[in-house]
């Protein structure tokens, strides 16, 4: 009976205001001790995706470098300016360009809000390659997070899609030639390459249709993969018990099994260091933009290349591959070959398990130091050698130039790749992996000395010259 | 003191043992039904719905596909003939820019007509006429090509791509409908009077 005298024991007693905020958070609104910190991360919305504690050696920051979160943030960046381009941005052929400079002179704060856009588009792709070699050189894709690797190639492969369908809409004559070029490399892909690039462009040439396309990718198919796949990794995370435990190369692998690892908990120790990171980069990211502005050029004019013409930076490494190898071994057989090793690489047989450690061992440290010197000295030496010496149809005439330009100079380079992979196991007495590692550094690095020679090195008609 | 931590231990098995035994019994039906689960009716509907299934995303993939294939524009043949101008205009050995049709009118040193499309074969870059030089110089990858639009230098994989050539009462025209690609200049492509 008792019961029954006193209807609502929770309600009576307390003002309005209380009860709205109890209806909104049933525990503590700010935290003050360790267990209602752990209540709080584990019942709240958001940060229940977040583990209530983890490894405290995972949170060494010259372990992950905050980069998969910097990431996510540059991502969050994106989408909020992105929304607020969207209201002024007129996706026509006619108003494209001129919506943006009316943007960038009439809109308050347009300017500074493309220009954090801009910069923020750049910087996540570098921000995404720096992450996957740190996956890669702290053996993150070792079992059983295998999987993980392959889910963010998929993520890089939206990122460089969200870059390069944004890449077309201020367009002006920087964007409209880059994608022409660019869409002009998918018809060396055989059979079916011109149908490729009708559908790429939506028409025989870039023009409202390929605006409209490219619109629709750039704010709705693209963010919205890139959404789901982010959880779809970040759930993968979780699983696999957070990131990939540090250790040096004595160390024994880390299974739990030795002695129980010191735990640290997500709030404060980890969501701190977060928002440090985050905050850092968004300061980062708002003085680019108050000193340097996103470029855009003179309206498109189909009628007129500028020279030299060149695609979006993170394709220039192909574009580069197209002045030294006949277009069907540049665009289709070799970066077919590079994503395959890609896929290919959480999945190959490992003799050791050296997941954790900085470039497997000290010896994988000093072999993969030799390959990155290698390949810096080579690479320059052989563009230069192919731009000025080497003329290959001229030293063969009468082959067929895929041939003569393509399938010779791949077979030489790949035979030079095994004869690396063999020597660096004989002399630099590497294990298979650090040489499987070695010739990963190799390539990395010869791709990028290809990316910085077409920024910097590629002057009018694509010659060589300084910067 | 020894009963009261083993009661809980003997009664947990227990509890848990029934708790499975009934989630068994809600999951797997009795007996007498589980020989119908593998019954070729079940089965048969089983694949129906996988095959149904199936075609349902065949058949979303086939429109969304379609949405993305490029259209042809409505109007495509009243515009495609550009009327370049009278033959007399034209000096032998020379080439003409058309700004509308996108193509160049060059007139080889015997009299006779050639248009070529002004896209490079390499990559699609505009090629400009650099008349001091007599040829195209693609600024994108120095490919170029002389008057007849045949590659001077790579990386062009082919010539100039040609549109058909008409010539009417002394009137040059010109059809851009859709360009005809070549693997040589060929003295059979290019029309006289």
């Amino acid at each position: 009976m008792a019961h029954n005298t006193e209807p609502g024991r929770g309600t009576h007693g307390r003002g309005l205001a209380s009860r709205i905020v109890r209806s909104i958070f049933s525990g503590p609104v700010y935290p003050r001790d360790d267990r209602e910190r752990k209540w709080v991360v584990f019942n709240h919305l958001i940060l229940h995706f977040r583990p209530v504690r983890l490894p405290q050696k995972t949170l060494k920051y010259t372990h992950t470098w905050g980069l998969g979160g910097m990431s996510f943030v540059l991502f969050l960046l994106l989408v909020v300016t992105g929304i607020m381009l969207m209201f002024v941005y007129e996706p026509s052929a006619e108003g494209a360009y001129e919506s943006i400079v009316r943007m960038q002179q009439e809109v308050f704060f347009g300017k500074l809000v493309r220009n954090v856009h801009h910069w923020s588009a750049n910087l996540l792709i570098a921000i995404v390659v720096l992450h996957l070699l740190r996956v890669y050189f702290t053996g993150g894709y070792r079992t059983p997070r295998e999987f993980n690797w392959i889910i963010g190639l998929l993520l890089l492969a939206c990122v460089l899609t969200s870059n390069f369908t944004g890449y077309l809409l201020p367009w002006d004559q920087l964007s409209y030639w880059a994608i022409t070029i660019s869409t002009g490399m998918i018809s060396y892909v055989p059979v079916m390459g011109d149908w490729l690039r009708e559908v790429a462009r939506d028409g025989p040439e870039i023009g409202q249709a390929t605006l409209i396309n490219f619109y629709t990718l750039h704010t709705t198919v693209v963010p919205v993969l890139l959404i789901l796949l982010m959880a779809w990794h970040f759930w993968r995370v979780r699983r696999a018990r957070g990131v990939v435990v540090p250790r040096s190369a004595a160390e024994p692998p880390d299974d739990g099994a030795h002695d129980r690892p010191q735990y640290a908990l997500t709030l404060p120790d980890l969501l701190f260091r977060e928002s440090v990171v985050a905050l850092c980069l968004i300061a980062f990211i708002l003085v680019v933009s108050l000193f340097f502005n996103a470029p855009l050029d003179e309206a498109a004019n189909p009628g007129m290349s500028p020279n030299p013409a060149k695609a979006p930076w993170y394709f220039v490494g192909i574009q580069e591959l197209l002045l030294h190898f006949h277009p069907f071994f540049a665009v289709v057989v070799i970066p077919l070959l590079g994503i395959t090793a890609l896929l290919a690489i959480p999945y190959l047989r490992y003799s050791d398990d050296t997941a954790g450690i900085w470039f497997m061992s000290h010896r994988g440290r000093r072999t993969a130091i030799i390959a990155a010197t290698t390949a810096l000295i080579l690479t320059p030496v052989m563009i230069v050698a192919d731009e000025f010496w080497l003329s290959r149809t001229a030293l063969l005439p009468g082959v067929p130039s895929v041939v003569s330009n393509g399938l010779l100079p791949a077979a030489v380079l790949g035979a030079a790749l095994v004869g690396f992979y063999r020597v660096s196991q004989w002399k630099w007495g590497a294990s298979r992996d650090e040489a499987v590692q070695a010739s990963f550094v190799l390539l990395t690095v010869a791709f990028l000395i290809l990316t910085a020679t077409g920024v910097w090195f590629r002057g009018p008609g694509m010659g060589l010259d300084w910067p | 003191m020894s009963k009261s931590p083993k009661q809980p231990s003997r009664k947990r098995p227990k509890g848990t043992e029934a708790a499975a035994a009934r989630t068994a019994s809600a999951i797997a039906p009795p007996d007498s039904e589980e020989s119908t689960v593998s019954s070729p009716r079940r089965r048969f509907l089983g694949r129906l719905w996988l095959g149904l299934g199936g075609l349902a995303v065949v058949e979303f993939l086939w429109i969304a596909i379609d949405f993305l294939r490029p259209r042809t524009p409505l109007t495509a043949s009243q515009t495609d003939i550009i009327v370049a101008g009278p033959v007399d205009a034209f000096e032998p050995s020379s080439v003409t820019a058309f700004q509308q049709g996108k193509f160049y009118l060059s007139r080889l040193a015997d009299g006779g007509f050639l248009a070529l499309s002004r896209e490079c074969t390499h990559l699609g870059c505009t090629v400009p006429w650099i008349e001091e030089e007599g040829r195209f110089v693609c600024p994108c990858h120095s490919s170029s090509y002389d008057h007849t639009g045949e590659v001077l230098q790579a990386p062009a994989p082919r010539p100039l791509d040609l549109y058909p050539v008409r010539i009417e009462n002394g009137i040059v025209k010109v059809d851009v409908g859709s360009p005809l690609r070549r693997k040589s200049f060929d003295r059979r492509q290019v029309t006289r009077l």
